[in-house]
């Protein structure tokens, strides 16, 4: 139908995990609203285990392209696929994981095909059976809500974990579009070389838990137990600018305006003043649990528990509490 | 000044995008009735990314003997931002500037950066910044890198080596997980993340010099932009909503002895069932 809802489903060399499919739960809520299909759309060398499962998260009808070129991402080779599938489809919305992949099949759709594009939207619904999408702007202090005004689609990328993910549901049966779609590989002008795995386990966007540590700390010492406090409770290490800039934690842990911006379940801001620039990487938190020496300080009005202390006696004292309630 | 048209074969010609946003340092003002910023009341500066952006063209216009072109587009105050990569010593400015082009969206943005990009002529390589840090898009390298049809590479954390007489690139990509490593045909966009370099900064001879200099101009027609596709016009969305995020309710501070406090944020954490 001209007015389908269209998911993008991102994956790494074939291989998904449960995020790449989390769209097709706002998805959902968004075509019973304007009573049209949802639709998920892959790319991919061979797509049929990421389809099947896409269908199992709701959507009704799985387009794909397939073929060899597609076995490793390339922006551009993806981007040509999707903005065929697109341009052919017309759907009234396709949304793309607001990740360095969508958001670079989702720049390069939108000028393909000369379209406007919505970029980290935190809201989405449908107004008058038009699609309004609420984006972040200046760091998080304002948010702006846009209506597409010209051709379909409205191509927009969603921030991960803004909305709740797809129930999902083996016994749910949909349809497998498969499209004629290459590239030479003689027209693209990127190729793929090596991919260099990070040490650091938990990616930072995607991590339920994160423990952070700013100017305060005082050094590269002080981010040891802060360290051991994510470790013990399966959650990642972030850092202030401040932290960052002084070399104490490498830059892929920052969360700010000049960093990354991050939707925890439990955010832990040890030694953090609470600069609005720190506020707009995390403010959207569950719950925000606040340490610091100053009682002024800004993070504070953010926190959902605040503790006036040292970071150095209490987190210690959380840790000690922590591993003997915890059995580790 | 070296004829860069004998050496075409050996240098590289680099261009660098420039925003000017108002200082986010400060606080940001609205006006809400027509939905825009009030720029005049805001202290500008350079996006924050696109300083390391100035650095890397710099830094790779020292080793492959290039030349650098900065470019940006807005009104008359963009001048300033300008001149601070004239008094860092790129060669050459150009400021795109045209009542057609207020209130672009990003693809009418990156229509007129890539109609500059060609104007400027024999570009093999452009850097910008990884986003804006008002618009907080991060998407019109990538755009501009699509309407060319040159190399789009985003989320640069290192150009590892560029092949001048080959016209190849080979850069390092933080994305989630790890680094990607790619190879590109020149021309090709390249947009940075923050420490990538450690940008310098201006000496105080660049700052003088540089504030006499003549700031050249390009309007729609300079660049052959079809004003009707830019500008609040051309754009494909409409802002029809400009909000405050509503606070984080007040939370509450835990007091009392270290040892109970330490007992009850563990136990409210825990009984949160998140932590496995």
């Amino acid at each position: 139908m001209a007015n389908d809802v269209w998911v993008y489903i991102e994956h790494k060399d074939g291989e998904t995990t449960p995020m790449s499919f989390e769209l097709l739960g706002i998805g959902k809520t968004l075509a019973n609203e304007l009573g049209s299909g949802l639709c998920a759309f892959v790319i991919g060398e061979k797509v049929d285990n990421t389809a099947k499962e896409a269908i199992q998260c709701g959507a009704s009808k799985v387009y794909a392209v397939e073929g060899a070129i597609f076995k490793t991402f390339n922006a551009e080779a993806y981007s040509k696929a999707a903005s065929f599938l697109l341009n052919k489809h017309k759907p009234e919305v396709a949304l793309f994981r607001a990740t360095s992949q969508g958001t670079d099949m989702a720049a390069a759709s939108a000028a393909n095909l000369g379209f406007g594009l919505c970029t980290d939207s935190i809201g989405i619904r449908v107004d008058g059976g038009k699609i309004k999408l609420t984006r972040a702007a200046f760091g998080g202090n304002y948010t702006v809500t846009v209506v597409n005004e010209k051709a379909k689609p409205q191509i927009a990328t969603v921030r991960p974990k803004a909305f709740a993910m797809p129930e999902k549901d083996a016994s749910r049966s949909g349809e497998v579009v498969k499209e004629t779609f290459t590239v030479a590989e003689a027209d693209l002008n990127t190729k793929f070389l090596e991919f260099i795995q990070s040490q650091v386990k938990i990616n930072l966007v995607e991590a339920d838990i994160i423990v952070a540590g700013g100017r305060g700390t005082g050094g590269t010492e002080g981010f040891n137990v802060l360290k051991e406090l994510a470790n013990t409770l399966g959650g990642a290490l972030a850092a202030s600018r401040a932290a960052v800039d002084s070399g104490w934690v490498p830059y892929e842990h920052q969360v700010g305006q000049t960093g990354k911006t991050v939707k925890p379940k439990i955010y832990i801001a040890c030694a953090i003043s609470g600069a609005i620039q720190h506020l707009a990487g995390m403010r959207t938190s569950d719950c925000i649990v606040a340490i610091n020496k100053d009682p002024e300080a800004p993070i504070f009005k953010a926190a959902t528990i605040g503790i006036v202390g040292d970071y150095k006696v209490v987190v210690p004292k959380m840790l000690e509490k922590f591993k003997s309630k915890l059995n580790k | 000044m070296v004829s860069h048209n004998t050496l075409k074969e050996e240098t590289v010609k680099i261009a660098v995008c420039i925003k000017q946003v108002p200082d986010t340092e400060a606080e940001i003002k609205w006006d809400t009735s027509k939905g825009t910023l009030k720029r005049d009341d805001m202290r500008p500066v350079t996006n924050a990314f696109d300083e390391f952006a100035v650095e890397e063209a710099l830094l790779t216009g020292e080793k492959y003997d290039g030349t650098v072109v900065a470019i940006s587009m807005g009104p008359e105050k963009v001048n300033d931002t300008l001149r601070n990569a004239l008094a860092l010593k790129v060669s050459e400015v150009h400021r795109c500037t045209d009542d057609a082009f207020a209130g672009s969206d990003t693809y009418a943005t990156a229509s007129v950066l890539a109609a500059a990009l060609k104007k400027i002529g024999d570009v093999d390589l452009v850097f910008c910044g990884k986003q804006s840090t008002d618009g907080n898009t991060g998407v019109v390298g990538a755009e501009v890198a699509t309407i060319l049809g040159w190399s789009p590479l985003t989320n640069v954390s290192k150009v590892r080596q560029i092949d001048v007489a080959n016209k190849k690139i080979v850069v390092e990509r933080a994305i989630e997980g790890g680094i990607e490593v790619i190879e590109a045909k020149l021309p090709a966009v390249v947009s940075v993340i923050k420490g990538i370099n450690e940008p310098r900064l201006p000496n105080l001879m660049g700052i003088k010099k540089a504030a006499k200099m003549e700031i050249p101009q390009w309007n729609a027609d300079d660049l052959g932009v079809d004003k009707g596709k830019v500008g609040a016009v051309g754009a494909s969305t409409k802002v029809v909503e400009i909000a405050v995020p509503p606070p984080r309710g007040a939370g509450e501070i835990l007091k009392g002895e270290l040892e109970d406090i330490a007992n009850i944020v563990t136990d409210r954490l825990i009984n949160m069932k998140v932590i496995k």
